[in-house]
């Protein structure tokens, strides 16, 4: 089966005064039909960066600099604006972090919805409403008709973050690519719109790619999980094996983190230091300054990412 | 929405009966009306007799109380004894004049302003953004007076292509004698161009870099980012999302604008000799005409509130977020 995306060393570069940054280093993933994957990270690894760029919507000054990005078949990095424009919100749609901030606030819910139709399908007002109508049902949206003429003020956050999946779905899409989708909603809110997420995806066969921090959500959702760190994919693989068998040290640092996977009452593992700004990357792995099996060639020789144990890919020198 | 309007509407109340206070008060300061009225040559007690018979000693909130009272109910603000007339009718008179100078000052404003400050926002790097840009940093910074000889000399002394004082021909717009208007008339509309446009040349450059930095701003936010995200066209993303968003502060800002523009045509009034109401002022304060001036004072502030509500009732119809706080 041909994968459905297919990103291969990509490259994303900021062009600042002081010359071009890089915020992408020689990424590369791919996803099948229906496949659900966890881009997984800290702030400013790279993951919404990754994700936008996919779409070719990365805010000024970035830029594509190297790499493909190959879907249904076709090439998409150097598409025009126009054929780009076809695509987003059509066959790959996005969910954005903050749901508060996400939708215009002057424009009602039923307005930001048929536009979003009409500006792919050649359809009717009331063709695209009723489109709108049973997308929302299918997000369990209570009372669906009247929020059609509500303004997103009157919504909450989880109802909002609905309505932007409802939004999401309206073309059918091939893939959805989810930006830390629950970071900004209350703990039970975050897993009701996850299982939704799921839910829909398995339904609907849509490939999913949820940009997150949490590893937690990741290993619920996902069936397979890059981690990022510093611009590059450091570890690669099946979630299951991934989650329980880490190879990377930075991976199995963020595991050792997560609450409830060490026994109560001791302390929680941290990663020592910070990940480094994209100005002053180390040289050989970025992430040598924090790992504790450094040893001499981590310093000098920057580790391929290469199939390790389990199936698992990962870059590291030292396993 | 109603009880959003009823709202407003009394705030409006308040703030002019605040404003008339204070004006009352200030009349209450300067010069002795009775001196104005009888001269030198009159006995105190003939003096304090006639201050008795216009009410002049009773306490300050009962002569305010009656002046508010004939303003209201009668539409009564006073006399003018420099045009022997009720000062209403003085005002009444003079301010068609000055409503259609901004009027039209405030149509070349929105004409010009919406598309250049769009445009300067989506390409600030093109050279008309760039001349835009600097030009209106020296239509600020030049005084309307300036202005507004310069104007005159290029256009009615050596061009000698319009007009350089006056109305021109006017026509009585309702039949009554209270409105001529010179909106109506070729002439008319020819004397209106150079002042209209000296009075714009303030608040032009203002509304151009204001409508180029709301914009600027509305589109960094996530809601612009996302309607690109669900691939709608730029037309739609810059007209309908960014421009309404764009338009919310600009309203207010514009509705206070209009209301200065009410004190500001006096001194485009007196370089092109228009009749308005601002010229009258300046006749008032020459002649100490002080009846004149408090009432100029009231209508004025009056206009001001006025324009003010109607445009708070305006944006809350434009922005849903206003009404529903206005009707909680």
């Amino acid at each position: 089966m041909p994968s459905l995306l297919e990103v291969r060393d990509l490259e994303v570069k900021f062009a600042l005064r002081s010359g071009n940054i890089k915020a992408i280093d020689g990424v590369s993933f791919q996803l099948d039909p229906g496949e659900r994957m966890g881009l997984v990270g800290e702030s400013g690894a790279g993951k919404s960066v990754t994700g936008f760029a996919i779409i070719n919507l990365i805010s000024k000054p970035g830029f594509i600099s190297r790499g493909s990005i190959h879907f249904e078949g076709k090439e998409i990095s150097a598409y025009s604006f126009e054929k780009m424009r076809k695509i987003r919100g059509n066959r790959i749609s996005m969910i954005f972090q903050d749901p508060m901030m996400t939708l215009n606030p002057v424009y009602t819910i039923g307005f930001q919805m048929i536009e979003t139709l009409r500006a792919h399908r050649d359809m009717s007002k009331s063709e695209a409403r009723a489109i709108a109508l049973e997308k929302l049902k299918l997000v369990q949206m209570p009372s669906p008709e009247k929020r059609l003429d509500q303004y997103p003020h009157e919504l909450s956050g989880g109802m909002r973050q609905r309505i932007i999946i409802a939004i999401s779905l309206l073309a059918d899409p091939a893939i959805i690519i989810a930006d830390e989708p629950t970071t900004a909603l209350d703990v039970t809110i975050q897993a009701e719109i996850m299982d939704l997420l799921q839910e829909l995806c398995e339904k609907q066969k849509m490939g999913l790619i949820l940009i997150t921090h949490d590893l937690g959500v990741v290993s619920q959702v996902t069936e397979k999980i890059a981690v990022m760190y510093a611009g590059k994919i450091i570890e690669y693989g099946p979630t299951e094996t991934v989650v329980h068998h880490p190879v990377h040290p930075y991976t199995i640092g963020l595991i050792g983190s997560i609450p409830g996977s060490i026994e109560p009452g001791r302390d929680l593992k941290q990663i020592p230091g910070m990940m480094p700004t994209l100005t002053n990357i180390p040289p050989g792995c970025a992430f040598n300054p924090r790992c504790e099996l450094a040893a001499d060639i981590c310093t000098r020789q920057t580790p391929v990412l290469e199939e390790k144990q389990n199936g698992i890919m990962a870059a590291c020198h030292m396993k | 929405m109603i009880a959003f309007i009823i709202r407003r509407v009394l705030q409006a109340v308040v703030v002019m009966l605040v404003i008339s206070l204070v004006v009352f008060a200030i009349k209450n300061q300067f010069g002795d009306p009775v001196r104005d009225l009888v001269g030198e040559r009159v006995t105190p007690e003939e003096r304090q007799q006639i201050a008795d018979k216009m009410g002049l000693n009773d306490p300050f909130f009962v002569q305010y109380g009656r002046f508010v009272k004939n303003a209201v109910t009668q539409g009564d603000l006073g006399r003018s004894f420099l045009y022997n007339k009720p000062n209403l009718e003085v005002i009444a008179n003079h301010a068609p004049a000055t409503i259609e100078l901004v009027l039209g000052t405030a149509l070349i404003i929105i004409v010009l302003s919406l598309p250049l400050g769009v445009y300067c926002a989506l390409k600030p790097r093109s050279w008309l953004s760039r001349f835009t840009m600097s030009f209106s940093t020296l239509g600020v910074s030049m005084p309307v007076f300036l202005t507004a000889i310069l104007l005159i000399y290029l256009f009615a002394v050596h061009w000698r292509i319009l007009p350089s004082y006056g109305r021109g021909e006017t026509v009585d717009l309702f039949g009554n004698g209270i409105w001529m208007t010179g909106l109506l008339t070729v002439d008319g509309l020819k004397h209106l161009i150079l002042p209209c446009i000296s009075l714009s040349t303030l608040m032009l450059p203002l509304f151009i870099r204001l409508i180029r930095s709301e914009m600027m701003e509305v589109l960094e936010t996530e809601y612009i980012k996302y309607a690109w995200a669900k691939g709608l066209s730029p037309r739609r993303v810059w007209l309908v999302h960014a421009f309404k968003n764009t338009l919310l502060p600009v309203i207010t800002v514009f509705g206070v604008q209009i209301g200065i523009m009410f004190a500001f045509t006096l001194l485009t009034e007196l370089v092109f000799q228009w009749p308005g109401m601002g010229f009258m002022f300046l006749e008032a304060v020459n002649r100490a005409d002080l009846s004149l001036l408090i009432a100029y004072l009231v209508v004025v502030a009056a206009l001001f509130v006025v324009v003010n509500t109607v445009v708070d009732i305006l944006y809350g119809f434009i922005n849903p977020t206003v009404r529903i706080t206005g009707t909680k």
